[in-house]
C-alpha cells in the first residue's frame, strides 16, 4: 500500500493538470449559460481531447484508463470551478448497465455520445407506488408484433426535461411474483405518448420530473436483458448508482465549515477555539477521510476488475445525513444571520443554506438512509429480511393500501 | 404537586386551536410561502381582534393581565400551525421590553396601542454572523444610526426595540415609520416569516432604560423570550410528528404499511421522546416565566435547548418519513423545515443556549 503517485502516475497527474490548466473553461465562457449548454460545452471538450469516461474503452468514446487514473483525474479536475455535470445517471448509471446488456451495435451508436455529453440519458424507475419498494412498480409494457406498448407513470425522473433517452423499468407480467415480472428498455425520450411534467422541490428547483406513458411504442430490440429478467439488470444500474454518489463531495464540508468557524465569534473567541466545535469538527474529518479511503478501496478493488458491492451503501448513508447536520451546525455558528438565504448577504454566498434545503432529497434519492441501512444488514451481514407480505404470491395480490 | 396548565388555559387552548385550524390552514402559510406579502395581514388582525397581543399586558396598560400560562398556550398553537404572523418579535421580545425597561411615558404610548392589535413591535439586535459583539449602532443626541441584519417582522412593525454598541450596550426605542429609516427585505430559509436589513441613518429614537444596561436586560428578555420561542418549537414538533404518523400508517411499501417497519416505528418514537422532554422542559419553563423565579434563567436555557432539538430533529425525519414526497413543493412537510432552523436562530443559537445553560448550572451549584 502506498500514496505516493508511482512514475507512471504521476507523469499521468501532470499531463491531466497541465491540460486543465489550459482547457477548463473560464467561468464568463459559461456563465451566462443554461446549466445543459454550460455541461455540454465542457463535456465535449474533454471528449475531442479523450479527456471524458477515463475508464471506459477507447472505442466506446473513453480514454481506455483505469480505476486509479480516473480517481488521479476526478482529483485534479476538482481543483478547478467547472460547469456542473448533468451526466452522471448517463455515464454512471445507464452506460454499464448498457455495456453489460447491449448489442455491439448499440453499444457503438449510444455509448459514444454518452461519453462526449452530447446525449442526457435519465433513469425512468420510480413510481409514485414503487420507490423503496421498486420491484412494486406498475407501469405496464405488452408486446405488440416487435414493438412494446408501454402505459403508466414514473415520477421523481432526474433531468428527464432535458434528457434525450432513459432507462425504463416496466411491468410486463402483472400474474407472477412481483421480482419476475419486470422488464427492462431504453427509449427515446422524444417518443410519441411519453408527456413530461416538473416537480418543484423544496429547495426551489426543479430538477426532477412526472413522466406519463400513453401507448408509447419501444422496438423490441432496445429491451435490454430477457423478458422477466427487469430486476437483475435493475440491479446492475442501481450498483452502479451506489458507486457514483457514494464518491460524490457534498457542498458544505470539513474545510468550509472549519473556514467559516475561523472567521466568526463564539463566546467572545473564534469559534474555532470552541471545545465543542472541535469535537463536531473532529467527528465529520472521521465520516469524510473513512469514505474517502473506503473509496479508495473500492476503485483498487474495481482496478481488479471487481463489481462494486453493496457494501458501498456506506457512502450515501454516511455523508447524506452529515451533509444535512453541517449545514444546520453552520447555520447555527452564523447565530441569527444563519436563517438569511440570500446569495448577496449569506457566507459562501448562501451555500450552507442551500445545502441545508437540498440535503433531505440527498437523504431519498437513491435509496433512503434505511434502505441502505438495510441493504447494510441484509446483504453485507446476512441478517434475515422483515417479515414480507409481498414474497411468493402474483403481484396483482400485493396489498396497497389506500393507492 | 400540580404541574398542568389551568382549565381556563385548557379552554384557551382548545379555542385558539379552533381558531388556527379555520383561519390558518396549510393553504394559509402556502399563500405567504408563494406570494408577494412577507406575512399575513388578514390572520395578523384576526388575532389582535382575538385579544392574543393583549394576554399579559396589565389592564392599566389595555390589556388583559392573563398569565403567561395563557401566552404558552397561544405559542404552542401559532407553532403548530406555523402561522406566518408577526406575533414572537412584538409579543415576546418588543412587549416585554417596554414593560422590563420602558419609562411610564413610553408605556402608556405603546402599551395600549400592542393591546388593541394598534401597533407592533420588532426587536433589532443582531448585525452581522457570528455571535453578538462590538455592536456599530449608535444612539446620540437622539439619532440613531446604523445597520441591523436580520431584523424579523419590518414590514409589519411600527417600532423597533434596538440594541447599540458601546460599554454595556444600550436599548434604543425607534419609529419605523419616521424619517432615516430603511428597510429592504431580506430572504430567508424561511419564505413565510418576512424579515429585512435596516440602515438607520440619524433615525429619530430615544433611549428605553438606562444607558449601559443593555445587554443585561436584553439577556434577562431572551430568557423570557426563549420559553415562549420553546413553546412554539414544540407545537411544530408535534404537528411534524402528526404528519409523519399519519404518512406513515397511509404509505405501503413491500406490501406493509411503512408505519410497521421498526426503522419507522423508532424514528417517531424518537420524535415522541424528544418532543416530551421539551414539553415537560417547557411546563417547567412556563412556571419559572409567569413565577418570575430566580432559576428562570436555567429553566429558560434548557427549554430552549430541547425545543430547539426536538423541532429539529422532528421537521428533518417527518421528510425522511415521507420518502420523495416530504422533499416536493407541493407536500408541506417543508413548512416545519423551514420554521425550525428560523426559530432556531431567531434569539440566538443552540451553541450560544448550550452554554447559557450550563453557567446556570454553574451558578446554581455554587448557591
Ligand atoms: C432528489 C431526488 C432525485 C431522484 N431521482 C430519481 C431518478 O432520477 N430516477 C428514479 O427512478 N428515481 C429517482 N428518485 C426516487 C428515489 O429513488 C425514491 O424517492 C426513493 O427510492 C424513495 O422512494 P419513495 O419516495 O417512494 O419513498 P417510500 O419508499 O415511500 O419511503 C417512505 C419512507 O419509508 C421508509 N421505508 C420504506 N421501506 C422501508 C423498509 N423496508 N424498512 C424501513 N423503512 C422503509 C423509507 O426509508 C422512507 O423513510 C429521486 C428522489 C429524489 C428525492
Ligand atoms: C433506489 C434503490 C437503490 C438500490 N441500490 C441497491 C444497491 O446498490 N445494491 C443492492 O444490493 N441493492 C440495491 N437496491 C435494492 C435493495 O437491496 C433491495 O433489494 C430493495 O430495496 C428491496 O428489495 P426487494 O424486497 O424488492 O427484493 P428482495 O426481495 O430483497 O430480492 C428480490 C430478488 O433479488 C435478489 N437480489 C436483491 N438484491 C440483490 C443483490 N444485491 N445481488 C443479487 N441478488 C439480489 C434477491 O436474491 C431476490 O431473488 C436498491 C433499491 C432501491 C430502491
Amino acid at each position: 500500500m502506498d500514496f505516493e503517485d508511482s512514475k507512471e502516475e504521476a507523469a499521468f497527474r501532470a499531463e491531466a493538470r497541465a491540460w486543465l490548466e489550459a482547457n477548463v473553461p473560464a467561468k464568463d465562457e459559461w456563465a451566462h449559460l443554461g446549466e445543459v449548454e454550460a455541461a455540454k460545452l465542457w463535456q465535449k471538450r474533454k471528449y475531442d481531447a479523450g479527456w471524458a469516461c477515463i475508464r471506459w474503452p477507447k472505442e466506446y468514446g473513453g480514454r481506455g484508463g483505469d480505476a486509479i487514473q480516473q480517481v488521479i483525474w476526478g482529483q485534479e479536475e476538482s481543483k478547478f470551478t467547472t460547469p456542473p455535470s448533468v451526466f452522471a445517471i448517463g455515464q454512471g448509471m445507464a452506460a454499464p448497465t448498457l455495456m453489460a446488456y447491449a448489442t455491439e451495435e448499440q453499444k457503438a451508436r449510444f455509448l459514444p455520445k454518452l461519453a462526449s455529453g452530447e446525449e442526457i440519458w435519465c433513469q425512468l424507475f420510480s413510481e409514485p407506488a414503487g420507490g423503496s419498494d421498486l420491484a412494486a412498480l406498475r407501469t405496464k409494457s405488452e408486446k405488440d408484433g416487435d414493438d412494446w406498448v408501454i402505459n403508466g407513470q414514473k415520477i421523481w425522473t432526474s433531468g428527464a426535461h432535458y434528457s434525450d433517452f432513459g432507462i425504463l423499468v416496466t411491468r410486463s407480467d402483472p400474474t407472477v411474483a412481483k421480482h419476475k415480472g419486470l422488464t427492462y428498455f431504453f427509449l427515446d425520450m422524444k417518443s410519441p405518448g411519453v408527456e413530461i411534467k416538473p416537480i418543484k422541490q423544496i429547495s426551489g428547483g426543479a430538477n426532477f420530473n412526472e413522466v406519463y406513458f400513453t401507448d408509447v411504442r419501444i422496438p423490441d430490440g432496445q429491451r435490454l436483458g430477457a423478458v422477466g429478467q427487469g430486476w437483475q439488470v435493475a440491479l446492475t444500474t442501481l450498483m452502479n448508482e451506489r458507486a457514483s454518489i457514494g464518491a460524490g463531495g457534498m457542498p458544505v464540508n470539513v474545510k468550509n465549515t472549519m473556514a467559516l468557524a475561523q472567521r466568526v465569534q463564539l463566546n467572545g473567541r473564534p469559534a474555532i477555539e470552541d471545545g465543542n466545535v472541535r469535537a463536531k469538527l473532529a467527528q465529520w474529518h472521521v465520516q469524510e477521510a473513512g469514505l474517502k479511503y473506503t473509496s479508495y478501496r473500492t476503485m483498487t478493488a474495481m482496478s481488479r476488475g471487481q463489481t462494486p458491492g453493496p457494501e458501498n451503501s456506506i457512502g450515501k448513508l454516511v455523508g447524506a445525513p452529515k451533509a444535512q447536520d453541517m449545514a444546520a451546525f453552520c447555520m447555527d455558528l452564523m447565530e441569527e444571520s444563519g436563517a438569511i438565504w440570500d446569495p448577496a448577504l449569506s457566507e459562501e454566498a448562501g451555500i450552507f443554506q442551500l445545502c441545508y434545503m437540498s440535503s433531505p432529497g440527498l437523504r431519498i434519492a437513491g435509496g433512503t438512509d434505511e434502505i441502505m441501512a438495510n441493504i447494510i444488514a441484509e446483504r453485507v451481514l446476512g441478517l434475515p429480511q422483515d417479515m414480507r407480505a409481498d414474497k411468493g404470491i402474483p403481484f396483482n395480490e400485493v396489498p396497497t393500501g389506500s393507492s | 404537586m400540580n404541574f398542568e396548565f389551568s382549565e381556563d388555559a385548557e379552554l384557551l387552548r382548545e379555542q385558539a386551536r379552533g381558531f388556527l385550524q379555520q383561519n390558518c390552514p396549510p393553504s394559509a402559510v402556502r399563500a405567504v410561502l408563494d406570494g408577494e406579502q412577507s406575512y399575513d395581514a388578514a390572520l395578523t388582525a384576526k388575532i389582535a381582534e382575538m385579544g392574543w397581543n393583549a394576554a399579559v399586558i396589565p389592564e392599566e396598560h389595555g390589556g388583559l393581565g392573563l398569565s403567561y400560562y395563557e401566552l404558552c398556550v397561544i405559542a404552542e398553537e401559532l407553532g403548530r400551525a406555523a402561522a406566518p404572523v408577526p406575533f414572537s418579535s412584538s409579543v415576546y421580545v418588543a412587549t416585554e421590553a417596554l414593560l422590563a425597561a420602558g419609562s411610564d411615558a413610553q408605556k402608556a404610548e405603546w402599551l395600549p396601542k400592542l393591546a388593541a392589535g394598534e401597533a407592533i413591535g420588532t426587536f433589532a439586535f443582531a448585525e452581522a454572523a457570528g455571535q453578538r459583539s462590538d455592536l456599530g449602532t449608535r444612539l446620540a443626541n437622539g439619532k440613531l444610526s446604523g445597520v441591523k441584519l436580520p431584523v424579523p417582522d419590518v414590514d409589519a412593525a411600527d417600532f423597533a426595540v434596538v440594541l447599540t454598541g458601546g460599554d454595556g450596550g444600550s436599548l434604543a426605542l425607534v419609529d419605523l415609520k419616521g424619517s432615516g429609516v430603511q428597510a429592504e427585505p431580506v430572504r430567508m430559509v424561511d419564505f413565510t416569516r418576512g424579515h429585512s436589513r435596516v440602515t438607520f441613518d440619524g433615525a429619530d429614537a430615544e433611549a428605553l432604560g438606562a444607558s449601559g444596561q443593555g445587554n443585561a436586560t436584553v439577556d434577562r428578555l431572551l430568557d423570557r423570550a426563549a420559553v415562549l420561542f420553546a413553546w412554539e418549537q414544540v407545537g411544530g414538533a408535534d404537528a411534524a410528528l402528526e404528519q409523519a404518523r399519519e404518512y406513515a400508517m397511509g404509505r405501503y411499501a413491500f406490501g406493509r404499511p411503512i408505519a410497521s417497519y421498526q426503522a419507522i416505528k423508532h424514528k417517531l418514537a424518537n420524535m415522541y421522546v424528544k418532543n416530551t422532554l421539551a414539553r415537560s422542559n417547557c411546563y417547567y419553563g412556563a412556571w419559572a416565566l409567569d413565577t418570575n423565579a430566580p432559576d428562570l434563567p436555567l429553566a429558560a436555557a434548557t427549554a430552549r435547548v430541547a425545543g430547539i432539538e426536538a423541532y429539529h430533529f422532528a421537521s428533518k425525519e417527518n421528510i425522511q418519513t415521507h420518502g420523495g414526497m416530504g422533499f416536493t413543493w407541493e407536500f408541506d412537510c417543508q413548512f416545519h423545515y423551514r420554521r425550525s432552523r428560523l426559530l432556531a436562530a431567531n434569539i440566538g443559537s443552540l451553541n450560544l443556549w448550550q452554554d447559557k445553560l450550563v453557567s446556570a448550572l454553574e451558578q446554581s451549584s455554587a448557591a
